[in-house]
């Protein structure tokens, strides 16, 4: 129990006899970043508010650091820190004056208050406009400024539900930058998401959420293990005996598949990274290597190919 | 169901207050440097002022000695002004309203809602909060106005108040802000049912125009209907009118008025229908006491502050149960 942040077991949220989240079964572990994956209205916000204790399970056990949101939903919210899907601020009042709100409502003293409030906007970079009325901001500052909002109580988690929507790239990278702030000062994070790259770059884990369920989980290699059977896949470009190359390739452990292409241009999907045994095997077949390339395997791939098969599932039945 | 029924019922941990006074002070400096509050503010100031400055032209005409001077600064009406009194059953209403219709509405539609309520709070400590600070914004500035008037009388008319005078005056002013209390609960309702602010502003002056120009129409309408007179007796006569009176006091601003007719004029025994029978004995044109004159209206505020609190747990218990995300 001490391991996990958050743990449910057959948590269920029905809403008039739909059920928005159905029998889940979800872990995090202290310290890592979580990306929640999915549709829309596959039941992520709903997971996320009943985590906090915002909305009542119809079923099923919660527990947020080892606290019960529904019976001590205070305990809860004292520790985890929510940004919702387009975080919104009261636009006639300054950055500084929204956080004293916040420090205020958390029962913070005001020396104390002042002093975190400080550093937040420090660490995401809005002291400058500190005193300024948020309704001058930019969604990316809006954005940011939900950071600082969050970090004023300290929190052990802190839950972001579609933290980079209606970003721009270079905003958007900034605020992955944050949440790997956020880690290294050893907060755990979950992150629900719809911005599949984005999720890879910074996720130690993911679930894949559908229906209610959780479908998928694992690290992007396991997923990858699971959805394609492998997911690496190695761009080779090699002059040469095409035949013998060809035959070293498909010889190789761990390789799936090798696929020709043009004339000297070989495509190996494997289930590791197997670029220093692609090397060996070209040479060996007295092959002039060229470039050897490797393509991590790709969340969007995965998602892509799940719910392809999803689908031709749900076809043949309908069928 | 894997969760049995009584462990959730063993109720929550923490106290429901808890952030309530952080929710106060904010909406109360959000209401106090709001323009839509300064603009009201003016209206009410300047109605005062006309109305008072009006009032102690009257008075300092045709009252020589009255001990209940001071009141009269609140009652007395000055063509083409009217009294004190009837300015505020318009005006208060309309405050509230204005301070109520959009302050549940507005947090969804700020998005501020699921950021607020993700803070170590219950829902409760923001609904209290929030309506706690409208009542001490509608009081504060009804205490103002009212010190203002007190303040006017004093300087112009130049006779020290008494005691029984202020009592009744300071009594006139809870019961205003009781008064309010009830659109601004009415206003907080709507403002929980509608998400549109507009929406929640129009519902409620809907209501406050239904009760001040509709219901005393309705009333005796509803009168003749629950107490027929078939026979032409004066027994069927007093009926109806009993129940037409009984029916007019559902309106709030009725309450009001009658509230303000007895406290504001010490000599008014009665409310209502009265028979010449009823007042055998009595010496008229005497006041009576300030107890007495509570008496009269004990019903009255009890029924206001009532309606209230009816009004505001109903606005509780559908925001306990409306689902936080937008």
């Amino acid at each position: 129990m001490a391991d996990f942040v958050v743990e449910t077991r057959n948590l269920s949220k029905h809403y008039d006899g739909f059920a928005a989240v159905d029998k889940l079964n979800l872990r995090v572990r202290e310290g890592e970043v979580f990306g929640i994956l999915g549709p829309n209205g596959s039941g992520k916000t709903t997971t996320i508010l009943m985590l906090l204790g915002l909305t009542e399970p119809t079923e099923g056990e919660v527990r947020v650091l080892g606290f019960d949101p529904v019976r001590q939903p205070l305990s809860v919210k004292a520790r985890v820190g929510y940004m919702p899907d387009q975080v919104g601020f009261y636009d006639e009042l300054t950055a500084r004056e929204n956080l004293i709100y916040i420090a205020k409502l958390n029962g913070i003293p005001r020396a104390e208050a002042y002093r975190r409030i400080d550093a937040a906007l420090e660490q995401v970079g809005l002291t400058h406009v500190a005193d300024h009325p948020v309704s001058t901001f930019s969604r990316g500052m809006k954005q940011r400024l939900g950071v600082a909002d969050l970090l004023i109580k300290q929190p052990r988690l802190v839950i972001l539900d579609e933290p980079t929507q209606g970003l721009d790239p270079a905003g958007a990278l900034e605020f992955l930058n944050l949440i790997r702030d956020l880690k290294r000062q050893g907060i755990s994070v979950i992150l629900a998401s719809h911005l599949l790259h984005q999720v890879q770059a910074i996720c130690d884990r993911v679930g894949l959420f559908y229906r209610g369920r959780m479908v998928l989980e694992g690290t992007v290699q396991e997923l990858a293990q699971q959805v394609l059977g492998g997911g690496y896949r190695v761009r080779v470009h090699a002059k040469g005996d095409t035949q013998a190359i060809m035959r070293n390739l498909r010889g190789l452990r761990d390789v799936i598949e090798v696929r020709q292409h043009e004339d000297d241009k070989y495509e190996v999907l494997a289930k590791r990274d197997l670029r220093p045994d692609v090397a060996r095997a070209v040479v060996e077949a007295n092959g002039n290597l060229l470039t050897l390339e490797l393509e991590e395997p790709n969340l969007e791939e995965i998602y892509a190919r799940y719910f392809e098969e999803v689908n031709h599932e749900s076809a043949k039945v309908a069928a | 169901m894997s969760r049995p029924k009584s462990r959730r019922e063993r109720g929550r941990e923490g106290s429901p207050w808890q952030g309530m006074w952080a929710v106060v002070g904010k909406e109360m400096a959000d209401n106090l440097t709001s323009a839509r509050m300064q603009v009201l503010e003016i209206l009410i100031a300047l109605s005062a002022v006309a109305a008072v400055y009006g009032a102690i032209q009257t008075i300092m005409d045709t009252v020589s000695q009255d001990p209940f001077v001071y009141l009269k600064l609140f009652t007395t009406s000055q063509d083409p002004l009217p009294a004190f009194v009837g300015f505020l059953g318009f005006l208060v209403p309309l405050i509230a309203i204005a301070l109520g219709f959009d302050s549940v509405n507005s947090e969804f539609n700020r998005r501020t809602m699921s950021r607020v309520l993700a803070q170590p709070i219950y829902r409760d400590a923001l609904l209290f909060g929030k309506f706690l600070a409208n009542l001490f914004t509608l009081a504060l500035v009804l205490t103002a106005i009212w010190l203002l008037i007190i303040g006017l009388g004093i300087v112009r008319l130049g006779v020290p108040p008494g005691g029984e005078e202020m009592a009744r005056a300071l009594w006139f002013l809870v019961a205003t802000i009781f008064y309010g209390g009830i659109w601004l609960a009415l206003a907080m309702v709507f403002s929980i049912i509608f998400r549109q602010p507009a929406t929640a502003a129009m519902a409620a002056i809907g209501v406050w125009l239904f009760f001040t120009v509709f219901w005393s129409m309705i009333s005796e309408v509803l009168a003749q209907v629950i107490s027929p007179i078939r026979y032409g007796f004066p027994q069927e006569q007093i009926a109806q009118l009993q129940t037409a009176i009984w029916l007019s006091r559902v309106a709030p601003n009725t309450l009001y008025s009658e509230i303000a007719l007895a406290i504001l004029h010490p000599t008014v025994r009665a409310l209502g229908l009265v028979l010449p029978i009823q007042l055998s004995g009595a010496i008229l044109g005497t006041p009576l006491p300030l107890n007495q004159s509570l008496l009269l209206v004990w019903p009255h505020l009890t029924g206001l502050i009532a309606a209230t609190i009816l009004l505001f747990a109903v606005g509780y218990v559908m925001f306990q149960r409306e689902e936080i995300r937008a």
